[in-house]
């Protein structure tokens, strides 16, 4: 039940499990959230609104629906879940893997919205030009859209990584509090206020504050450096 | 179509408005009366609206007279949802239940919350409570002694003896309550020190924020065994196909219960009523067909 230490922070195991699982998670929602937001700000067609409003969900739905679901869906008679224990043996529930799934779907409008608007930003005379240069549209996507929609990406990446790394409601609901594999950093802020543990809660809460203000400050600052230059 | 019929209806409000106003000034209680005549209908709606509000408000500023505030210990919500229906028609006073794990309560407790009893899964809180002024001494007393389970909804354990199934296969998680903050959790860890000698069970552990979530771990076949109270697997869940192992005294400190009157109640004679109505016999009987012993002495 004890945490280990991280960077010299006493009990500060679940801040590094939450790194992790922050950076998975933003790493996989760009994978996820590109394709989306890209047909989102190009698409003519009528599902759109209903896409765009399956993908806001998470922002309007408390983590306790949210939770409730991933249960029912990720543990070993719901339909994912049953799956995964064929596959590997192992539950979804309670497990790093299953604190992805449902990680993902918590940040997945974190990540697609500002790529959306940075998509839907873009002109689209440039695309144009890469095609008639003979470039394939994968290329031109690369080539020309990604470099100039970096903004966008930067702060998908910054707002999903945050985001994931504040999340709460829904791990206390599907992760079982197990350290080094479940026990994140909001979890044990929580669990030490519960204890009346004060001097951990605040340890945790003002590492996790600085950290915070830090990414945001610096996406707000290289913000400001893109729109001057 | 949709525009003049809002128009129609905003003229219609004001006139009525003008009405209202204006119509007779010639003495003060015949323009009451006349006002009264005319705006009967939106005075009606006044009143409905300010006694909706006053009763909204009405137990938030009388507190004493209100419903009984009371904070339980998840292990006991559902017994105590019994022993309320019976309270309250008993007696036609209301209660609130708060449930949650006793250390949770204890903390919003010692941070002010606005409890009038505090029903514990412990000795210690409520003495603490007790000692720290937040409760009212000499109203302290065990209500209920709890038993821990071993159980199981995993239906292919059916022929099983849980506590072999536990320690004899490798697979599965097992939820326990966070030592913590819950005592059935501390309860669960004293039983795993003796059934566990080699530490293997440390890795299946999962925690439950307290033993009713705890409890839903197991139900929902998340977790595939549970350390949880004999009392929270009455109804529904008695049925389950599963296995089911009622741990023996020796291994674990009883869980004794005990309830304490909380500083905010000390002029309530709603929540004393409570109090005596868990000493009750019929009380007592209630608590017990749950499968809590309860205590001579009380």
């Amino acid at each position: 039940m004890t945490d280990s230490d991280f960077l010299g922070i006493p009990g500060g195991g679940p801040l590094w499990l939450s790194i992790q699982l922050a950076a998975v998670t933003t790493v996989l929602l760009l994978l996820i959230a590109t394709p989306i937001a890209w047909w989102l700000a190009r698409t003519r067609s009528g599902a759109r609104a209903f896409v765009e409003a399956a993908v806001a969900l998470p922002i309007v739905l408390p983590p306790t629906v949210m939770g409730f679901y991933l249960l029912v869906v990720l543990g070993p008679y719901g339909a994912l879940g049953s799956w995964w224990v064929e596959m590997t043996g192992e539950a979804l529930t309670f497990s790093f893997t299953g604190l992805v799934i449902a990680s993902c779907f918590y940040s997945l409008p974190f990540a697609v919205q500002p790529l959306q608007n940075a998509f839907e930003a873009l002109e689209r005379n440039s695309l144009e030009a890469a095609w008639t240069l003979g470039a394939s549209r994968l290329d031109a996507f690369f080539s020309v859209a990604v470099p100039l929609s970096s903004r966008g990406f930067l702060n998908a990446i910054v707002l999903s990584f945050a985001h994931t790394l504040g999340e709460f409601g829904v791990v206390l609901m599907v992760g079982g509090n197990i350290p080094g594999e479940t026990r994140t950093i909001s979890i044990a802020i929580y669990d030490h206020v519960e204890s009346l543990d004060y001097a951990s809660a605040h340890t945790l809460s003002a590492v996790l504050l600085g950290f915070a203000f830090i990414s945001l400050l610096t996406m707000y600052v290289v913000n400001r450096r893109w729109a001057t230059r | 179509m949709f525009l003049p019929a809002k128009g129609l209806q905003q003229s219609d409000t004001r006139q009525e408005y003008r009405l209202c106003g204006t119509r007779d000034r010639l003495a003060l209680g015949h323009l009451i009366s006349s006002v009264a005549m005319t705006c009967r209908g939106q005075i009606r709606w006044l009143l409905a609206v300010f006694l909706v509000f006053a009763q909204t408000l009405a137990p938030i500023a009388a507190g004493a007279d209100g419903p009984v505030r009371v904070a339980v210990a998840s292990n006991f919500a559902g017994t105590m949802r019994d022993v309320v229906d019976a309270f309250e028609a008993a007696t036609g006073y209301a209660v609130t239940l708060s449930p949650a794990s006793t250390g949770k309560l204890f903390a919003q407790i010692r941070n002010g919350a606005p409890f009038d009893i505090f029903l514990a899964a412990d000795v210690s809180r409520p003495e603490a409570l007790e000692a720290s002024g937040h409760a009212i001494a000499d109203t302290r007393f065990t209500y209920a002694v709890g038993r821990l389970v071993l159980w199981s909804a995993d239906r292919n354990l059916v022929d099983r003896h849980c506590r072999d199934a536990l320690v004899q296969d490798s697979g599965g998680r097992l939820a326990i309550a966070n030592p913590r903050t819950a005592p059935y959790g501390l309860a669960a860890e004293q039983v795993l020190a003796s059934l566990d000698e080699s530490g293997a069970l440390q890795d299946r552990l999962v925690v439950g924020e307290n033993v009713g979530q705890t409890l839903q771990f197991a139900a929902t076949g998340n977790a595939r065994f549970a350390f949880v109270s004999a009392a929270q697997l009455h109804g529904p869940l008695a049925d389950v196909p599963g296995c089911r192992w009622d741990v023996p005294g020796d291994l674990h400190s009883p869980v004794e219960q005990q309830v304490v009157l909380l500083r905010n109640a000390a002029e309530s004679s709603s929540a004393r009523a409570l109090l005596a109505f868990l000493k009750s016999e019929q009380g007592r009987r209630l608590i017990e067909t749950r499968g809590y012993t309860v205590p001579d002495d009380g």
